[in-house]
């Protein structure tokens, strides 16, 4: 079996405060196949965006990774630092973040930017680097006169597309986009993503994508992980997650949004919210709110237990776990 | 069971809406002094809202529904025309109390539950304070009870009362929001995007509070909203507007059910559900631009259906359906063409 693109194994994260330490990702390993689109999914405050951050390198004090491997193309990211960090960031992997209509510099062109950019990792003549900037502008769908634009002139959606080509300069085998979406209307939304599925298709390149919509997922991504209170709740295909959802939280993410067609139902949403990370409770992390929660559940912190194809981190499938072995 | 909605409609039609609009226009000149730029942010918006009734403004950002929210809240100053609460116009509110007394049962619930709380101020400052200046009537120990009333109205514990702005969550502030509009007794609470900026998993909560809400305290919401699926959820009748002008509006089942204007047409076939998976428009979802708009649709750029006419005259809204669409082309393109073909032709 080829060996995978990127192999996180028992990545920890810690916001060290003087109370006590908050573990924001707790344990997690996955493995990223070249040209996979994989969906992390779950509230604010469970560790997501921390982990993504994590998997980058890209963690700001007092944030530290304090356990675990994440291996991309045979090095330890964790070991690297300095100048051999920076030459492989950005150019074999790449960052689109939440905030991505603010993070370009409101004071430079965009041309300028991405010169910039070009310019860190390559040594490029000035044609070149028009050219190529010029070129990823195109393929988002941008006319490539917006090179000379500042951000402000441009749309909110267009500035994410910006962003997005900017992350596409050295056409890594990597991106990883953090809610790059979740700002937009809906008709920019959907635009977006079949433009991002679209060059993810045509460049080969894989992507990890964070999001707390579902639905946002639902349609682009070849496999979901779950995440909750920093740790993987469950992991399966997308048409896995969606017609057979296993864990309670799971469950109540997808009962929690709207349709515009179908019946009109009820939605119940998740009462409470994500537990602190400060002072987890014990046992499973999702016990307060978890409407099947049983006894042992109160004490019991589950592992992560196989069920079928799927991986699910609830002490209701206990039994099945034992089966299957 | 989901919310109920009323099946109001066209039945009471006849008697005074609790509010409504007879062209509502605001214009801003942009630009220095000489400029002769001007954004036409609401142009000729005529809406209803009837007592305990939810009524879902959709649209896409710069479309104009938060200037009609600043509008109906007496924020902005219309351009020209008028906005009539219970029969009577809002520009004859000319004395302070007045108009005080007008925001009090039309108060507006804010987008952004980070900032729009002063974190200095515990929590219940706001609810106190509204009850403090609209009705001066209740004793110190009165507006402690009815701060605590509200607050268990939308869903808070009255011990988080004491609590700062930092110690809450994103929906239990959005809460607070909902609260302090309730302590002034309103009519007409103006929800200007209230759970966009919250996790999918809170919208719901945020959602079934507010069909509550009309449900117990008898309140009328205008729901301003991008998310069509939470419009459905909720909403008596929806309004979609495009480009400071509507572009259609009738009972929710009506417009999300069986689109008229093509431009509702756009929206919904960029939702996603859960699971299904089929190909898309080529529409980026670039805001409409109106400054100095020439006679003509609006949505004309972006319509797959466009004909001549509809670079030459406005469309008005007239009743196709149980809706009423402002589009030239309108009863045709749905009934004549299939789903798939419509699909397609919208994806082109």
């Amino acid at each position: 079996m080829a060996k995978p693109l990127l192999e996180v194994s028992d990545l920890s994260v810690d916001y060290p405060t003087d109370a006590a330490d908050v573990h924001a990702v707790k344990e997690v390993s996955f493995t990223v196949e070249p040209g996979e689109f994989l969906g992390i999914v779950g509230e604010s405050g469970c560790g997501k965006s921390t982990l993504l951050f994590g998997v980058g390198q890209l963690l700001s004090p007092p944030g530290e990774v304090v356990g675990g491997s994440v291996v991309f193309h045979g090095h330890d990211m964790v070991r690297l630092a300095g100048e051999e960090l920076r030459s492989v960031r950005w150019r074999d992997y790449s960052v689109v973040m939440q905030s991505a209509m603010n993070a370009l510099n409101p004071m430079k062109s965009i041309g300028a930017q991405f010169k910039d950019t070009l310019e860190a990792h390559r040594t490029m003549s000035d044609g070149e680097i028009e050219q190529r900037s010029a070129e990823v502008l195109r393929m988002v769908g941008i006319d490539p006169v917006h090179l000379a634009s500042y951000p402000h002139q441009l749309s909110g959606g267009m500035r994410q597309r910006a962003m997005i080509s900017m992350a596409l300069l050295f056409t890594p085998q990597l991106v990883m986009m953090d809610e790059p979406t979740s700002a937009l209307d809906v008709v920019a939304q959907r635009s977006l993503m079949s433009k991002i599925k679209e060059l993810q298709e045509t460049l080969g390149f894989a992507v990890i994508f964070v999001t707390h919509d579902m639905s946002v997922v639902s349609r682009y991504s070849d496999r979901v992980l779950v995440m909750y209170a920093g740790e993987i709740a469950e992991a399966a295909s997308t048409e896995e997650i969606f017609e057979r959802p296993r864990h309670p939280y799971t469950r109540a993410l997808m009962s929690a949004i709207p349709s515009v067609r179908g019946p009109r139902r009820e939605l119940l949403g998740i009462p409470g919210s994500p537990p602190d990370l400060a002072h987890p409770p014990t046992g499973c992390p999702f016990h307060p709110r978890c409407p099947d929660v049983m006894p042992e559940c109160l004490s019991v912190d589950p592992p992560l237990y196989p069920v079928e194809d799927a991986e699910v981190r609830c002490l209701l499938y206990t039994e099945q776990a034992k089966e299957a072995v | 069971m989901p919310p109920t909605q009323n099946s109001r409609g066209r039945a009471t039609e006849a008697a005074e809406p609790l509010l409504r609009t007879v062209d509502l226009t605001r214009h801003f000149r942009l630009g220095g002094m000489f400029s002769k730029q001007v954004l036409h942010a609401v142009d000729d918006f005529n809406i209803a809202i009837h007592e305990r009734e939810i009524v879902a403004l959709v649209g896409e950002s710069g479309s104009g529904k938060s200037t009609v929210a600043r509008l109906l809240a007496g924020e902005y100053r219309p351009t020209r025309g008028e906005i009539y609460y219970r029969g009577r116009s809002l520009r004859s509110l000319r004395s302070r109390k007045d108009l005080k007394a007008y925001r009090g049962e039309v108060p507006m619930v804010f987008q952004d539950p980070f900032s729009s709380f002063n974190p200095v101020f515990r929590i219940s400052h706001g609810v106190r304070r509204n009850l403090a200046l609209h009705r001066p009537e209740l004793s110190r120990d009165q507006r402690r009870q009815e701060a605590e009333r509200v607050f268990e109205s939308v869903g808070l514990s009255a011990r988080m009362l004491g609590r700062f702005p930092y110690e809450m969550s994103g929906g239990e502030r959005q809460r607070v929001g909902f609260a302090q509009a309730l302590a002034v007794r309103p009519k007409l609470i103006l929800a200007d995007e209230p759970v966009s900026m919250l996790d999918v998993s809170i919208r719901a909560g945020i959602l079934n509070m507010m069909a509550g809400l009309r449900e117990q305290e008898g309140v009328s919401i205008l729901y301003i909203t991008h998310d069509l699926a939470s419009a459905r959820y909720v909403a008596d009748r929806v309004v979609v507007m495009y480009a400071g002008q509507v572009a259609e509006s009738g009972p929710t089942e009506a417009v999300l059910g069986d689109p008229q204007h093509p431009y509702t047409q756009l929206l919904l076939s960029a939702v996603a559900d859960p699971g299904e998976k089929e190909s898309i428009s080529g529409d980026t979802g670039e805001p409409p631009r109106v400054i100095n708009p020439s006679e003509g649709c609006r949505f004309r750029w972006r319509c797959p259906y466009a004909i001549e006419k509809c670079a030459q005259v406005t469309p008005v809204l007239r009743p196709v359906g149980s809706s009423e669409v402002a589009c030239h082309v309108a009863p045709v393109a749905p009934e004549k063409v299939t789903e798939p073909a419509r699909m397609a032709s919208i994806s082109k």
